[in-house]
Parts: C-alpha cells; sequence; structure tokens
C-alpha cells in the first residue's frame, strides 16, 4: 500500500499546495520590498535617534549631545567593542554612551535596550553609512539645507 | 634633632610649592621683538559657552574652562598688553549667561576686546554683548604699530534672520552647529564698507591683525566652519604686506595662509569639535598646512580645551595653544618659507598618533 493511499486525500492536498505556493521558499529569500520596509524602518528609529542626539533635555544640564558630537562625528561606533580610558575596560558603545549620559549630560544611565539608547545607537550609526561618491564629488552644498534622506529636526535645548 | 627651624622649613615648603606651580603653569613664554623694540604679546581666550541650567545653576563643566582661563593669564609674565575674547562666551544669547561669562572675564587684569559670536548674537541681535563688553560689534584700534581689526563675521542674510517666528527659536537653531536648518555667515556689505574705509588709512606696510569668530575663508559649510564672504573680505585685506586672521567658532587648531594672509585658530575653553573629514558625508576643506590638534582621550573633562598667547614678531602671529590636557603647541610664521607652521610637528615624520582624527 502507497503512503498516499493512507493519508487523508484532504492532506494530500494541503502538502500539495504547501510545496506549490512555496517555491521558491523559506527563510532565505526576501525581496526588494522586504529590504526597503526594513531599512525604513531602521530609519524611522535612526531619525528618533537624532532628535534626542539634539536634545537638551536627554540628561540634566541642558547640555546635548550634538553640542560636542555634531552629526554624531567623533563617536566611531565601527571601532566598538573597545577599550575605554573613562571606564577602564572594554565597553560597547552604549555603555560608552552612558558614560556621557552621566557625566558631560550630568544625567541619568539607560538600560542597553531601552528604546532611546537603541535609537541614539542607530543615528550614531546612520551617519557613518559609507558616503556617496555623488555626496563627496559634488563638494559642500550651495545651501546648508539638504544633506540626505533623513531630515534632522531642530536643536532643542532644555527651557529655562 | 633636625637643624632646620620650622620658619626656614616653612619657608623652604612655600618655595617648592611656588616651583612646582611654576612648573604646571604656561610661564614658558619667550618675549619676541616686534619692529622698533615694540614687543608685546597678547592673551586670547575663547569659545566659553556659559550655558544656563535654571536660575543661577551653569554648566559646570564649561564654567571650569573659562575660569581656569582666567586664573592662568592673570599669572603670565611679561604681562600681556590686553586680552581678547574670541566670541561665543554665553550658549543661547541669555542676559544670565553673559552676565555670568563676564563676572569670571572681569577677574583678568587686563583690558579685555570682545568678539562677537553667533551664541552671543541670535537672541537680540548682539544688544546685551554691545552692553556687557562696552563697545561696538565692529571696531578697529591702533597699538604699538599694529592695526587690529575687530569683525563681526557671524552676520547672516536678512531671509536667515527673518524665516525664526520668535528670537529665542533663531537663536536655538543658530546655535545648532550641525543644523541643517541654519544660515551661512557673513560679514556683509556694510561691514565690508566699513572695512574698506578704515583700511583706506593704513599703510601698506603697516601689520594688520584682524579677529573674527568664523573663519574667514571656507573650510566646511555644514558647520558654519566658513564665511560666505571670505574672498570679498580676503580681497580687501590683500594689498597689505602682513596681515594676520585670528579666529575662534572651530574648537580646534586650524591654520592656513592665502597670498599674504596668515590664518590661524584659537582652540575653546568649553570642548574641543571633531575634523569636518571625520563627517564622510559631506566634502571639506581643511587647509593642508594644517597638523591637526592631539586627540589624547577624547572628553576627558578638559581634553583639547585652553586658551592662547599670541606673540606678535615682525608683524606677524605666533600662537601658543596652552592646552589644559594635552602637549602645548605653538604655531608660528615661519619667515623661511613664508607660512604659518607648527613649531615641532609640522614635518609629517615627527607627527604622534593622536593627532589622526578620523
Amino acid at each position: 500500500m502507497s503512503l498516499t493511499h493512507r493519508l487523508p486525500a484532504r492532506l494530500v492536498l494541503a502538502f500539495a499546495l504547501a510545496f506549490t505556493a512555496a517555491t521558491p521558499a523559506a527563510a532565505d529569500e526576501f525581496t526588494a520590498a522586504d529590504v526597503q520596509r526594513w531599512q525604513a524602518q531602521y530609519e524611522a528609529v535612526a531619525q528618533q535617534g537624532r532628535a534626542l542626539w539634539t536634545d537638551g533635555n536627554l540628561g540634566k544640564n541642558g547640555v546635548a549631545c550634538a553640542q560636542c558630537h555634531p552629526n554624531a562625528a567623533n563617536v566611531h561606533p565601527e571601532t566598538y567593542p573597545k577599550f575605554q580610558t573613562q571606564l577602564g575596560r572594554v565597553v560597547s558603545l552604549w555603555e560608552m554612551v552612558n558614560w556621557c549620559l552621566q557625566n558631560p549630560l550630568e544625567g541619568d544611565k539607560l538600560a542597553a535596550d531601552d528604546p532611546k539608547m537603541v535609537a541614539l545607537l542607530s543615528y550614531a550609526t546612520w551617519e557613518r553609512r559609507p558616503a556617496s561618491t555623488e555626496a563627496a564629488a559634488r563638494g559642500p552644498p550651495a545651501a546648508v539645507s539638504g544633506r540626505g534622506p533623513l531630515p534632522p529636526p531642530a536643536c532643542r535645548a532644555a527651557p529655562p | 634633632m633636625s637643624t632646620q627651624s620650622p620658619t626656614s622649613r616653612r619657608r623652604f615648603l612655600r618655595r617648592a610649592g611656588a616651583v612646582a606651580a611654576a612648573s604646571v603653569l604656561p610661564m614658558s613664554l619667550i618675549e619676541l621683538a616686534w619692529g622698533k623694540g615694540r614687543n608685546f604679546t597678547i592673551g586670547y581666550i575663547s569659545d566659553s559657552h556659559i550655558q544656563q541650567i535654571r536660575g543661577t545653576e551653569f554648566v559646570r563643566n564649561w564654567d571650569r574652562g573659562l575660569i581656569r582661563a582666567v586664573a592662568e593669564t592673570n599669572l603670565l609674565n611679561p604681562k600681556p598688553d590686553f586680552v581678547v575674547f574670541g566670541g561665543d562666551l554665553a550658549q543661547l544669547g541669555k542676559k544670565a549667561e553673559l552676565d555670568h561669562g563676564m563676572e569670571m572675564l572681569a577677574k583678568l587684569n587686563y583690558r579685555v576686546y570682545g568678539v562677537m559670536g553667533e551664541h552671543d548674537y541670535y537672541l537680540d541681535s548682539g544688544q546685551y554683548w554691545e552692553k556687557v563688553f562696552g563697545h561696538k560689534q565692529w571696531y578697529s584700534f591702533d597699538h604699538k604699530g599694529v592695526h587690529f581689526i575687530v569683525l563681526n563675521s557671524i552676520l547672516t542674510y536678512d531671509e536667515g534672520n527673518r524665516k525664526w517666528p520668535t528670537d529665542e527659536q533663531r537663536m536655538l537653531e543658530m546655535a545648532g552647529l550641525d543644523n541643517p536648518n541654519g544660515s551661512p555667515f557673513i560679514v556683509g556689505e556694510a561691514q565690508r564698507a566699513w572695512l574698506a574705509k578704515d583700511l583706506a588709512r593704513v599703510r601698506k606696510d603697516t601689520p594688520i591683525v584682524v579677529f573674527s569668530h568664523s573663519p574667514l575663508q571656507k573650510i566646511f559649510k555644514n558647520w558654519n566652519f566658513w564665511t560666505d564672504d571670505a574672498d570679498e573680505v580676503q580681497a580687501l585685506l590683500a594689498p597689505f604686506d602682513q596681515v594676520n586672521v585670528v579666529y575662534g567658532h572651530v574648537h580646534q587648531i586650524q591654520y592656513n595662509q592665502i597670498g599674504n594672509i596668515a590664518f590661524t585658530s584659537v582652540m575653546a575653553t568649553a570642548w574641543p569639535w571633531p575634523y569636518p573629514q571625520s563627517y564622510a558625508q559631506a566634502a571639506s576643506r581643511l587647509p593642508k598646512l594644517t597638523v591637526q590638534m592631539n586627540r589624547a582621550d577624547p572628553f576627558f573633562e578638559r581634553d583639547a580645551t585652553g586658551w592662547q598667547l599670541v606673540d606678535l614678531d615682525s608683524g606677524r602671529t605666533a600662537l601658543r595653544y596652552n592646552l589644559y590636557n594635552n602637549t602645548n603647541r605653538t604655531v608660528a610664521w615661519n619667515p623661511a618659507t613664508k607660512q604659518p607652521e607648527d613649531a615641532a610637528y609640522q614635518a609629517a615624520a615627527t607627527r604622534i598618533a593622536p593627532q589622526t582624527h578620523y
């Protein structure tokens, strides 16, 4: 007796449909639309990060990350984990961000998985994306505005 | 039993203390002769960004940078003829910030000349700044054979001034260094006309020293390391034999030579800024001559901050950078190459790892 004969007809049909629909199937396939959607998710979080980066209310003394790190320069996310003199050991970037939150910003630490921390790290990494050759060749922009797909919000300092 | 009396021991300790203090203070200055024996020095303090938290509370870190600059400048021997404050005394142009900053500057034992910074200006168009410094926003004076010119280089175009609904909003937007909604700095037509008139009465061989807040050259537009009418200002200065421009705003060591004009920037007392090329998303033009500041321990509290002593040697400026947590640097005019150069690190082989910024 064949296998097909032993299984109910409905199940055989389900098998057949599954193979047809999922060809090609499985986890190693994704579409351009998927990539676009994931990129949009990332950029939205990076944009929240930019808002926090320029926010004088992130810490407690009105100082914003952007005051010392315009465009998140001199952060170097790609170099972490590394030995950090201020902390005396090898740390991940989020630990260094917390050092900044507690010292120059005189504020409180954030958990590693706090959405605010994830947003800050996303923004710092976004600013280190490979520069387009087009942007580099163009030279300094004619106007200060118009610098890429992420429109950074205005700098916000703490209210007096 | 000791043969040393308590009095002589106390005197010894006092003397030892004085020697220890002298060895950490920037006293190693060499007096340079200018012209007919009329040598002199100037103290230069800049970019203190005194920032109010609330009421009488201010950001401690920025206060400390300025307090230290004032204390050390007061200990100079020989004494500088005057001190220049290079702009950005305040963070958001508030009266409380300018008052608190001036309270600290008032402890200087010297006459103080002010240069307008954008953080001092964009709340009330620099009106309160004029009151606390007691002089105009641009002016000139002669001192021991040198013609000094102070420019307000952080003005902007009318539309840049008018596009904000409130004064506070304009101040906040212009205070954000990397804010793409900002507006480029200019000296402007009126001031350039004044400058042309001022220069008309100056002999071509008179040494000229210009103080501005922004660089009077175009380095990086995104962060306003840039003055939009720099070319026009340079053209007015070009006919003179020896022109020196000293500027703040950039919170880092920069120097350049364009024709007869030597440019040298000063450090901030508050915090250092990254070099423009470390932001790869836009092209920048840091002068090739510049050996970048030492990046010893980024954001160790006083890393890459300090103040300057300016010597005028043969009508050219030598800037001695007195750095709180880094090796002191000197950028001085080299008569052989006719350009400003670092006294220790100009040759590529002499540079050290912390001068690489990325």
